[in-house]
């Protein structure tokens, strides 16, 4: 594959060491003198803690370290801010809060003896009740779980409401067809096939603590470390290598890593953690986890007109959701979808359950995929009470491209939009009309097959940094670029790939406005040393924000090449024109053959040639992106199934899928995204859960009960593109890393109850495991969140 | 990462120098065949052996032959062998059917039919499949070898009649003319343990009457992982819908299934019934010669 000069197909750049095996994880960092930690873990979700005996466990031979709550409450880092703005046990000292939540950490000299002096600490719980169904969690006498917090009485975390009650209850007042639904987005993880970890080296003679650690927001973590524990910001590096994933979950600090640090500066060596997959999927963010009722009034002929939503979200017992400040739902309240609605309310009440802490993680936007998740349904829900055709549906109540920019009734400025051409292209692809008929032949022939059509706009790039910030730090981003004397270019972005193909694309981002190639740019990331500051990567913000950076700080390059060819040419800098043609970019003189490549631009500003006054010698530069508004990425999937009514087993027989993200820099990364994303969804909406019994034992706390999909559960994906760029992004591209993981649960869902239809099904909770297929269709459904009884 | 606790292991040379081994370390020593489930269960600490006695080595316990009228299947056969077999698959498609569906190629690849049995698991495939066919099991002990009847073979849960120092060294299944057998399994996603599963093994007399009949289900909590009553209405029979699918009942009746994240009691029994039902069709079809 050629390496175009700028956007286009190219392999990724990381691809040769990743299939080499040669990628370098956290858990291949080996210092000298490395110690290994272990996190003891409280069995119960809710306990008082009597007593932590320790005794044993110091006495090991290769123990050389016991930290517990008391350990970290005499350096005053018991507890730690999450990124809510509330505050979670690094080490529980009063009460464990849920299974899985750290009580101790042994340092020893290796992973065995750290894992054997595990079982030799001696703890005395005196259990509790706990809160496990977050739907009696603000029952009258429910066990009130944060009674760290002063006065605190119940489990209520916020009330937050967006959009207008009154204009919308005047809708509904009035409604011809009004229909109601229940359903919940079950707490899911994202489940990344690196686990969390983390090497903590603390230097007492210089002073200086490095940590390596897969996190997605290098910068952020150095910050906070300087701000929690009081460690000096300018003597602490986070070097974020390599990771096996993200997907949100590796935003925010988690305690282990405290420890680690802790651990390191008591025993005066590097130590190393690895969580291992349980403690995994037990402690770190999970996603989701919201009881929704959503309703919508229409007119009898189809045209919605308002939609209300209640949420109950269930946030664990830390609240430690990881979105702008302003937000506590994060961006749910873009709920109204593509569709022109006029009137909208929802009200989201958060809870304390006696479960792990986290939220958001797993490739959603903000709590966009909830959203989408809710009015897809709900539309399908008004399509079953009409007896209109879904599509038909969605088609009459899109935005149409003439109302963009679009402001939504809850305040929302979406950029850009063509939807019915998406929407269209898909049921194209799709043959729609002829999926029709197969399905009317089958359900005369008893065999349910369904078609489930899901339209979705995401809202990515946070963001505009008067409006969004984490904790106070504005949500924006940096790059620099600088050019060596031979026209090599290498960027140093504030994000942090966990497989998006960074690398690559932005190199191809530089190379587009540089007219070199991307093969000249060489990207660093992930080493807070060695970066500018930003937020990191996360809500596909990567490109809508560093991609914005990058292309403009080439920009500033490119002006600075400027002066220096006037220099060159001696022409007036204003005569000068920019092209980019086989040779690459250079600057011309305007109607004439004088020109000077980039290339040639570069050694000149490093050699001898004398440059007007106020130019300096280089064309370096560095760039902040505040983003004016967040980008708008948006799709059209359509999910064939077919159902053996027989065991509730779904097979997924096809997937369509229509994605406008603006501009594309490299399409293969791009559908590689989608395809990720897709198996996601499919995941989601089939298998993968965490459930809890009414003890709080968590029931999916390894691989063989968190079930991800396979190949075989994935069909041949069908992908398919429209293109309308973001008018106000530099390249015109919008983020599109979470838009397959948002758009697609619901079309698989969709597509299942369109083919339980005939057994007079109108919903039913994810996943839809044989088992809750089958007892949908007595007419029985299970609730998929706690144990099955 | 899950690190188990430490452990001595040994290599075992012979079925003779396994038994010695599994002597003098005693009752908290463990062989390992596969790994597939008893290396899981370590690095949870749910199982803490004192000794690994590795018997990967025994080429006498890999043999997997048609042997007269009998297919004799040694305790160290791999799945994967099992499943590439052609023979097995002539006279048996009930392994393949069940083969295809345990696990995914990797576990397949070094987990052992001696160890799927060994371990009974309440949910293994393998126990339905030999439980239908009516096997054998021989096993070697200090004092020599001794045969059981599978049907026999599970006590329990994760218990057998294997004792502590004893080694299950092969399965014998009997080959009879005439006969249909096949495997069906519900998972939830490819490689899973079943929700549920059912396997059927019948064979056809004069006037194409049922002249014997076996079941094996497992995960629906099913007695020796098979259904007697069931078996003994089909015999005489014609394997038509309405009596196979009445067979279906009776297994499911006389199932106790537990619910669990993979259904709950009436989904589970509502399967054992149904893929009762789908292998006995299937069983009579090839038994009948009207499907391969
Ligand atoms: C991811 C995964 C998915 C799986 N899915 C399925 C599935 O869908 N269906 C299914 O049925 N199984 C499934 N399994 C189980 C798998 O088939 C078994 O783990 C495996 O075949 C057991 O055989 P082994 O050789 O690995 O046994 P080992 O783990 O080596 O041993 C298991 C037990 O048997 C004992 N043992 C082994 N050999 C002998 C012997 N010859 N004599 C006496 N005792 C012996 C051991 O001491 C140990 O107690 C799955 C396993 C994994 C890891």
């Amino acid at each position: 594959m050629s390496t175009p000069m700028g956007f286009g197909r190219m392999h990724r750049k990381e691809d040769a060491r990743f299939i080499r095996g040669r990628g370098g994880y956290v858990d291949d960092v080996q210092l000298p003198g490395m110690l290994y930690g272990a996190v003891l873990r409280s069995p119960h979700a809710h306990a008082w803690i009597r007593s932590v005996d320790t005794a044993a466990a110091e006495a090991h031979p290769k123990v050389r370290a016991v930290i517990t709550g008391a350990t970290l409450a005499g350096l005053n880092l018991d507890w730690m801010p999450t990124l809510s703005a509330d505050t979670q046990a690094v080490l529980a000292t009063d009460k464990v809060r849920f299974q899985g939540q750290e009580v101790a950490f042994v340092v020893a000299e290796d992973r065995y003896s750290a894992r054997d002096a595990l079982e030799l600490i001696d703890v005395d719980y005196e259990p509790l009740d706990p809160v496990i169904d977050a739907r009696t969690a603000l029952d009258e006498g429910a066990p009130v779980i944060r009674d760290d917090q002063e006065g605190r009485t119940d489990n209520r975390i916020f009330d937050w409401e967006a959009g207008d009650r009154a204009a919308a209850d005047a809708v509904f007042a009035r409604a011809e067809v009004t229909v109601s639904q229940d359903m919940l987005y079950p707490r899911v993880h994202p489940a990344p096939l690196e686990t969390c970890g983390a090497v903590a080296d603390f230097d007492k003679v210089t002073g200086k603590l490095t940590v390596w650690c897969p996190t997605q927001a290098p910068h952020a973590h150095r910050t906070l470390y300087a701000m929690v524990a009081g460690l000096p910001e300018h003597k602490i590096r986070v070097i974020s290598p390599d990771i096996g994933g993200g997907f949100g979950g590796k935003v925010g600090i988690y305690p282990g890593y405290v420890c680690a640090i802790v651990g390191s500066i008591v025993t005066g060596r590097p130590v190393k953690w690895m969580e291992d997959r349980s403690e995994n999927l037990m402690s770190t963010a999970f996603a989701r986890d919201y009881h929704m009722r959503g309703e919508v009034a229409a007119t009898r002929d189809g045209r919605i007109q308002a939609i209300r939503v209640k949420v109950l979200a269930d946030h664990g017992a830390f609240n430690g959701t990881a979105q702008p400040s302003k937000f506590p739902a994060g961006f749910f309240h873009v709920f109204t979808g593509s569709y022109d609605i006029q009137a909208a309310h929802c009200e989201v009440t958060g809870v304390y359950t006696n479960k792990a802490p986290g939220g958001v993680a797993y490739a959603c936007s903000f709590r966009i995929t909830e959203a989408v998740y809710l009015v897809e349904r709900m539309i399908d829900v008004l399509a079953a009470e009409l007896g209109a055709d879904p599509a038909e549906l969605r088609m009459k109540n899109l935005l149409r491209p003439e109302q963009f920019p679009y402001t939504t009734p809850t305040g929302w400025e979406y950029d850009s939009g063509d939807y019915q051409k998406t929407l269209q292209l898909a049921m194209d692809m799709a043959g729609y009309d002829a999926l029709r008929r197969e399905q009317a032949e089958k359900r005369a022939r008893g065999e349910p097959m369904g078609i489930g059509i899901s339209f979705f706009t995401e809202a990515v790039g946070a963001g505009p940094r008067k409006h969004m910030d984490i904790l106070g730090l504005g949500m924006a981003d940096g790059a620099e670029l600088r050019v060596h004397p031979t026209g090599k270019a290498v960027l140093r972005v504030s994000c942090q790939t966990q497989g998006q193909g960074h690398e690559t694309t932005f190199a191809q981002i530089v190379a587009a406005e540089l007219g070199i190639s991307p093969d000249d740019v060489e990207v660093v990331h992930g080493d807070t040393d060695q970066t500018p500051f930003g937020l990191g990567t996360y809500g596909s913000r990567s490109t809508p924000v560093s991609g914005a950076a990058t292309a403009m700080v080439a920009r500033k390059v490119r002006e600075r090449a400027r002066q220096v060819a006037s220099a060159m040419l001696e022409a007036s800098p204003q005569d000068l024109e920019w092209s980019v043609g086989e040779s690459g970019g250079a600057w011309t003189v305007a109607g004439t053959g004088a020109s000077r490549t980039i290339q040639e631009i570069a050694l000149a500003a490093h050699s001898n040639l004398e440059l007007p006054d106020g130019v300096e010698g280089h064309l370096d530069a560095t760039c902040v992106y505040n983003p004016p508004n967040l980008t708008y990425p948006f799709g059209a999937y359509i999910c064939v199934v077919d159902v053996d009514p027989g065991t509730g087993q779904v097979k997924v027989r096809r997937f369509v899928a229509v994605d406008d993200c603006g501009n594309r820099i490299n399409p293969m990364i791009v559908e590689g995204q989608v395809h990720g994303g897709l198996a996601d969804g499919v995941g989601m909406a089939l298998m993968q859960l965490m459930a809890f019994d009414e003890e709080g034992n968590h029931l999916g706390a390894s691989f063989m009960d968190y079930l991800l999909p396979t190949a075989l559960e994935c069909p041949s994906w069908e992908l398919g593109e429209t293109v309308t760029p973001s008018p106000h992004h530099p390249i015109g591209a919008k983020g599109v890393g979470e838009s397959a993981t948002v758009g697609s649960p619901a079309a698989v869902v969709n597509a299942v109850i369109d083919a339980l239809a005939p057994y007079g099904v109108r919903h039913a909770d994810m996943p839809l495991t044989p088992a809750a297929v089958w007892r949908a269709i007595q007419g029985d459904p299970i609730r998929t969140d706690l144990a099955i009884t | 990462m899950q690190v188990p606790a430490s452990f001595e292991f040994e290599r075992a040379e012979s079925v003779g120098h396994a038994l010695e081994l599994l002597e003098r370390y005693g009752p908290e020593a463990r062989l390992v065949a596969g790994g597939h489930s008893l290396i899981p269960m370590m690095k949870l600490r749910l199982a803490q052996p004192d000794a690994l006695i590795d018997i990967n080595g025994l080429a006498e316990l890999s043999h997997l032959a048609v042997a007269g009228d009998t297919l004799v299947i040694g305790a160290l056969v791999r799945h994967a062998a099992l499943l590439a077999d052609p023979d097995v698959g002539r006279y048996f498609p009930i392994f393949h059917e069940a083969e295809r569906v345990i696990a995914d190629p990797v576990v397949r690849n070094r987990g052992t039919v001696g160890g799927s049995l060994c371990q009974a698991d309440p949910s293994e495939d393998l126990s339905a499949a030999f439980a239908a066919v009516r096997a054998d099991a021989v096993i070697a002990g200090p004092g020599g070898s001794r045969t059981v009847s599978i049907r026999d073979f599970h006590v329990g849960p994760y218990e057998t009649v294997v004792e502590p120092g004893e080694i299950l060294t092969e399965l014998r299944v009997p080959i009879r003319p005439g006969a249909g057998s096949a495997y069906v399994k519900v998972e939830r996603r490819v490689g899973d343990w079943p929700v549920a599963a059912a396997g059927a093994y019948l064979r056809l007399g004069p006037g194409g009457v049922i002249a014997e009949a076996g079941l094996g289900l497992t995960a629906v909590g099913a007695e020796h992982f098979t259904a007697p009553e069931a078996e003994a209405y089909l015999i005489g029979k014609e394997p038509g819908e309405a009596v196979l699918r009445e067979a279906g009942r009776i297994a499911a009746e006389s199932c106790e299934p537990q619910a669990d994240q993979r259904g709950p009691v009436d989904y589970k029994r509502h399967l054992a019934g149904e893929l009762t039902f789908r292998a006995l069709s299937r069983a009579a079809a090839r038994a009948d010669g009207s499907q391969s």
